[in-house]
């Protein structure tokens, strides 16, 4: 992904809007420590991208976010951002280009939510009419404007409230590079679910280079356009597309990691309107209705409990405009069954059958599969391009 | 330190204390207005002037010793435990021992005064103020490195005004506890409202003076801590604003 030329919807800044992140072999020992808690770490983040560091507990995501900031410091290799070593920069200057934004938030409760939002731009020394007016920008942008919010205090909020103000502060320097710790972590799930697409809206804005941490792989593919697997001692086991993860997984670990429930996850990834539906069907008088924004996955799902009644996708109706929207097309079990299957012959593999339990036990991810031929896969290949 | 010996209400007594010497004064009841009018501007205005100033100084002192101990202890730990050892036993000397104990290297005077009454006020201070910059949470220091803050902007900007309701508290028990022990000063050195308290303590069954100065001390002890409840409001509505949800 490229840097994009559009005009920023924030403005104001005179930051780059996103910047490349390189990791270059990049370790970290703890003194009296055998094994290092990150050795020979290498991927890039493309300028824009939204990368996923997701692992078990103890796989090093966080201590790998953390080191480029520089909060914890590097015992070996090299982190580039935007072209340049962090370890080059002056820390304070360096933090304050960077967004951060942690599970706990860490909002300052004796400032308002304006205040909170105001930090960075006030740590550099931005002159005040133009702090408000970014201030009042941001408020706006995460839908936080009304009923005078800027004026309260964090001990005043919702917890969804807060996590936005504190994506708003990390963003109030316009930031070329953000990063998230499980942000969403200490939210409810309806809530969390909201919050996250309300931030891939965000994203699609603001179109920062993401780092984002979980340990959840659901979160991971549903926020993520690339996702890094990592396994204890911060070893990197897979780098790539969330289709690639779940359609390729390059190890066991991998696998296991993403579940068996993998194809189904996989449905979850494309959405009806970016797939071939039926014109007619025999049975259309009894098509549920369904958005086109649903993905495959919940298309499945009501194609199992409906008892093979066939779908009606329709458009999302125009804002003013009353009632349903048009009919796109239809989809049966069958359909999405040809579906399926074509997008697996097309990636070249039998992942979404194999990914049931049981049903072709023969097809299970092996050997062939562990080392990824994209290149895009290979981390190594791409720090060193 | 000498007290008189109290003189047995029963004993005839005709006081002539003062100015104002009243029927009131003269049948020695337990309180008389007139007197307290009368020896206003002589005795309990300068000597209640006298205990403010005694406070304040030892206030202010003990607490500008304490915030620097407590910032010492906060940026090195190991500082802690020898200052909460030493303030603390200067905490438990007996209050009179400590004053006649300093009369002899330093003299009957203020300093000695002074002395005594700011080394009560260093535990109190010094625990709160460290247990204030300590109780600031985890997640807000790391969300202020993170955003490129330096030392000194996360201690002035947010370790100390997080601290505040902390610091506050321990001002105000230091406060009350200095305007109480104060009285006490005029075992070496002539001032305060301690004097007309010590004064009225030899006026056998006349009690107006006690009552009057013991008011006023109490007057005096209430009016600071409400002062200093109204600075808490002041300076920390977002510690209100919790509570309000």
């Amino acid at each position: 992904m490229s840097r994009r030329d559009n005009a920023q919807e924030e403005g104001l800044s005179a930051y780059p809007q996103a910047a490349e992140l390189q990791l270059r072999q990049v370790c970290k020992r703890y003194p009296g420590e055998g094994e290092p808690a990150i050795g020979e770490l290498s991927f890039t983040v493309p300028a824009g991208a939204f990368c996923v560091l997701v692992g078990p507990s103890g796989c090093g995501k966080t201590t790998t976010m953390r080191l480029i900031n520089r909060m914890i410091p590097l015992s070996g290799g090299e982190i580039l951002l935007g072209g340049q070593s962090v370890m080059e920069r002056d820390v304070r200057k360096l933090r304050r280009e960077i967004g951060y934004v942690i599970q706990q938030i860490g909002l300052f409760p004796h400032l308002t939510v304006a205040e909170n939002i105001a930090t960075v731009p006030k740590l550099l020394g931005w002159a005040k009419d133009r702090t408000d007016a970014r201030v009042e920008e941001l408020l706006a942008l995460i839908g936080l404007d009304t009923e005078g919010l800027g004026g309260r205090y964090p001990a005043q909020l919702s917890g969804g409230q807060r996590q936005r103000v504190g994506v708003a502060r990390a963003l109030a320097a316009d930031p070329p590079l953000m990063l998230m710790d499980e942000p969403f972590g200490a939210i409810d799930p309806i809530n969390r679910a909201y919050l996250q697409d309300e931030f891939l809206a965000l994203q699609e804005k603001v179109k920062k280079t993401i780092v984002f941490v979980t340990h959840d792989i659901d979160e991971a593919i549903k926020m993520g356009d690339r996702i890094a697997i990592m396994r204890k001692g911060g070893v990197l086991e897979q780098y790539g597309p969330p289709e690639e993860i779940l359609g390729r997984p390059a190890s066991d670990f991998v696998a296991q990691f993403v579940g068996a429930d993998r194809g189904i996850k996989r449905l979850s990834l494309t959405t009806l309107a970016a797939v071939t539906l039926l014109d007619d069907t025999r049975r259309s008088a009894e098509a549920r209705r369904v958005p086109s924004s649903y993905s495959l996955k919940d298309a499945l799902s009501i194609l199992l409990t409906d008892a093979g009644k066939p779908l009606a996708v329709v458009d999302a109706p125009k804002s003013g405009e009353a009632g349903e929207g048009r009919v796109l097309g239809y989809l049966t079990l069958s359909h999405l069954e040809r579906l399926i299957a074509e997008e697996s012959e097309r990636d070249g593999d039998g992942v979404v059958a194999a990914g049931m339990p049981g049903a072709h036990p023969g097809t299970a991810p092996d050997g062939a599969h562990a080392t990824p031929s994209d290149a895009a896969a290979d981390p190594t290949a791409e720090a060193s391009a | 330190m000498s007290v008189a010996p109290q003189i047995a209400a029963s004993a005839p007594v005709i006081p002539e204390f003062g100015k104002g010497s009243s029927s009131c004064v003269v049948h020695n009841h337990l309180f008389c207005w007139d007197w307290v009018e009368g020896n206003w501007s002589p005795v309990l205005w300068p000597a209640l002037r006298q205990h403010v100033l005694l406070s304040l100084i030892a206030v202010g002192i003990g607490f500008v010793i304490a915030v620097a101990l407590a910032l010492a202890a906060h940026r090195y730990g190991w500082i802690e435990k020898p200052t909460i050892l030493l303030t603390t036993f200067l905490y438990t000397i007996p209050s009179l021992a400590l004053f006649e104990l300093l009369v002899a290297p330093v003299g009957a005077n203020i300093f000695a005064a002074e002395i005594a009454l700011v080394s009560y006020t260093l535990l109190i201070l010094f625990r709160n103020i460290l247990t204030g910059l300590r109780d600031v949470p985890r997640e807000v220091l790391d969300a202020a490195e993170g955003m490129g803050m330096t030392r000194t902007q996360q201690l002035l900007r947010i370790e100390l005004p997080l601290a505040l309701p902390a610091i506050i508290a321990g001002l105000r028990i230091a406060v009350v506890t200095t305007i109480a022990l104060a009285t006490i000063v005029y075992t070496i050195y002539d001032s305060g409202l301690g004097v007309p308290i010590h004064t009225a303590l030899g006026e056998g069954p006349f009690k107006t003076e006690l009552i009057a100065a013991g008011v006023l001390v109490i007057s005096l002890a209430i009016l600071c801590d409400a002062l200093l409840v109204g600075l808490q409001r002041a300076l920390t509505p977002w510690a209100r604003a919790r509570q309000g949800g």
